[in-house]
């Protein structure tokens, strides 16, 4: 049984080990301390942390006038409203002047299943990769979540990472290291190569472990940055297969398929993207559910992959 | 910089006011009723108030001035030209291809503190600021002017409330109550009511001032420093366009280009100013 281990828990207590090492580390949340995890850098430094009221918009802003400061805010909230409610303060104020604010969008994609629509972001990296100086970054597991949050300290600029609310598989090791603005193969194949992020590079892996046994060889590469893609990267892992799957909780548009695409639009590469198909999600009784309704699932990825290869 | 003389001011807001005319120029657009409508109250901030070194721009202990109605830029880059923070010469090139000094104010201008011309962002951008400078222990304060159009945002009432949350004694905002904003009339665009009871409703300390009168600007800005534990607000009464006779009160210079006669005239206009006596 793989391990599995929760990322907003691995933030939220990276933030506090950063924060006693950066007194520059300053956190802003709308609300929801106990859900983004927040809670752990409030608790161990009070005059640090800014609870900003359910008010995301007046949030975005007042991070931007601290980072003017000096300061290093994390702005934290789910990545429904992360993104949506104050895209304009983003725009206009953070990304514009490419302030050192750091938003962090938590329950992404379907993760809140819930909550339903309302709290379902599908379409936050789509909304962030239009804005230029923007960088994204879709953790793929808690591990590599520490190492996130370390490496988005040391850049300087805005930053949006969007955080799985559900209990994920340990894909990575402690001592990988990690770099914004890097794709890594998590395993090697030669018919395919499956460009995934986030929860869908574990979908990734079970759908290869199956295709293993069709005789189908497929490369799973784990994108944790969609932007700035890994240009080089992406094209070389594309070149020697003879087709390419992306793989996202998050629609199909515009977010790490749209970024691939767009990368391999010059390339003679087929391409197949599994996602959320233009629609907005539900409530439903548990994650399961809904991830098997808007196909992310393995057998979604293995019907993709015998299409490019019929 | 500090001049403590209301006629030596008032001279400064002349210059102020022929330098918007500069970014402004002939046959070319700018937003001409709201910069001089704030002329004034700018150059009190820069000229009499405010603690800044133009040769070290990002001193941390300098006072910031935030112009959230960004439109209204025109009379802070004529302020930091005046200051010495960039060539005079280079008002003239305002809003052109290339130039620092673009349409809406950037952080790359030198003196400009804050992104704004999407409206009601610099009010919050001010309670961030306002926030580091608590948690540094450094004294400085936050001075933002917002236009009385601008409070129909529902941000700056966010802002608005987190500041009086925080006790942010150290943000003085500043309305420029010119009673036009970009469509006509307040009162019969979008008729927001009584400002300062609302402000007080939540918890700021008012004052209400002549946002031409030098000497009560001046003293506005003084007695805010006697203010503790609340953000206080300056409602500062003032005519769009103020300087220019054909353009106060006149809703279509809100962004108007002029010609090389209205340009000349208006030239004139601001030289004659003095004569006004008080500036009201």
């Amino acid at each position: 049984m793989i391990k599995k281990s929760n990322l907003r828990e691995a933030y939220g207590k990276e933030l506090v080990a950063l924060g006693r090492k950066d007194e520059r580390i300053v956190v802003l949340d709308a609300d929801l301390r106990g859900s983004t995890m927040s809670c752990y850098f409030a608790k161990e430094f009070p005059e640090r942390f800014f609870e900003m009221g359910i008010a995301e918009q007046n949030m975005i802003s007042t991070a931007a006038g601290l980072s003017l400061t000096g300061k290093i805010p994390f702005v934290n909230t789910f990545a429904v409203f992360a993104t949506g409610r104050p895209y304009d303060q983003i725009r206009q104020g953070v990304a514009l002047p490419k302030l050192n604010v750091k938003i962090v969008g938590s329950s992404c994609g379907l993760s809140d299943y819930g909550d339903g629509a309302t709290h379902q972001s599908i379409e936050d990296m789509a909304i962030m990769c239009s804005i230029p100086n923007m960088v994204i970054i879709s953790p793929v597991d808690a591990v590599e979540m520490k190492k996130v949050v370390k490496a988005v300290v040391e850049y300087q600029g805005p930053v949006y990472i969007r955080i799985n609310r559900n209990d994920l598989p340990v894909l990575t090791d402690e001592d990988e290291s990690f770099e914004i603005g890097k794709i890594y193969k998590i395993a090697d194949g030669k018919d395919i190569t499956i460009f995934a992020t986030g929860f869908m590079v574990y979908q990734a892996l079970q759908a290869r472990a199956i295709l293993q046994d069709k005789g189908i060889s497929v490369r799973v590469i784990n994108v944790s940055t969609i932007k700035p893609i890994d240009v080089d990267k992406v094209k070389e892992y594309a070149k020697d297969v003879k087709g390419v799957i992306t793989a996202e909780e998050h629609t199909v548009i515009g977010g790490l398929g749209g970024a691939i695409c767009e990368v391999l639009s010059d390339e003679l590469v087929k391409i197949k993207r599994v996602g959320i198909d233009d629609k907005f999600g539900q409530s439903a009784s548990n994650y399961e559910e809904l991830i098997n309704y808007y196909g992310l699932t393995p057998q979604a990825i293995i019907e993709k992959a015998e299409e490019l290869l019929s | 910089m500090k001049i403590n003389e209301i006629n030596e001011l008032k001279e400064k807001a002349r210059a102020v006011r022929k330098g918007i005319l500069e970014c402004i120029g002939i046959n070319k657009k700018g937003h001409l009723g709201g910069s001089m409508s704030s002329a004034d109250l700018v150059t009190a901030l820069y000229f009499y108030k405010m603690k800044i070194n133009p040769k070290n721009p990002n001193d941390p202990d300098r006072d910031r001035f935030i112009f959230s109605k960004g439109h209204s830029v025109l009379a802070q880059y004529a302020a930091l030209a005046e200051c010495g923070y960039f060539p005079k010469s280079m008002l003239e090139t305002t809003k052109t291809f290339g130039s620092i000094l673009q349409g809406h104010p950037e952080i790359r201008t030198p003196g400009i503190e804050a992104n704004t011309g999407s409206l009601a962002q610099g009010l919050s951008v001010g309670v961030g600021m306002a926030l580091g400078g608590k948690l540094d222990k450094r004294d400085y304060k936050v001075y933002v002017i917002l236009g009385d159009g601008e409070l129909n945002e529902g941000q700056v009432w966010e802002a608005i409330t987190a500041a009086s949350v925080y006790k942010l004694d150290n943000l003085v905002a500043i309305v420029d109550r010119n009673k036009l904003q970009a469509s006509g009339p307040i009162k019969e665009i979008y008729d927001i009511g009584d400002i300062k009871s609302k402000f007080e409703a939540f918890g700021w300390k008012s004052f209400e001032i002549n946002g031409h009168n030098m000497k009560e600007i001046v003293e506005a800005l003084d007695s805010v420093d006697e203010i503790k534990g609340t953000p206080s607000i300056i409602i500062a009464q003032t005519i769009k366009g103020k300087g220019i006779s054909f353009a106060e009160n006149v809703t279509g210079f809100h962004n108007a280009s002029l010609t090389a006669e209205q340009f000349k005239e208006a030239n004139l206009d601001i030289e004659n100013l003095e004569l006004q006596g008080e500036l009201i």
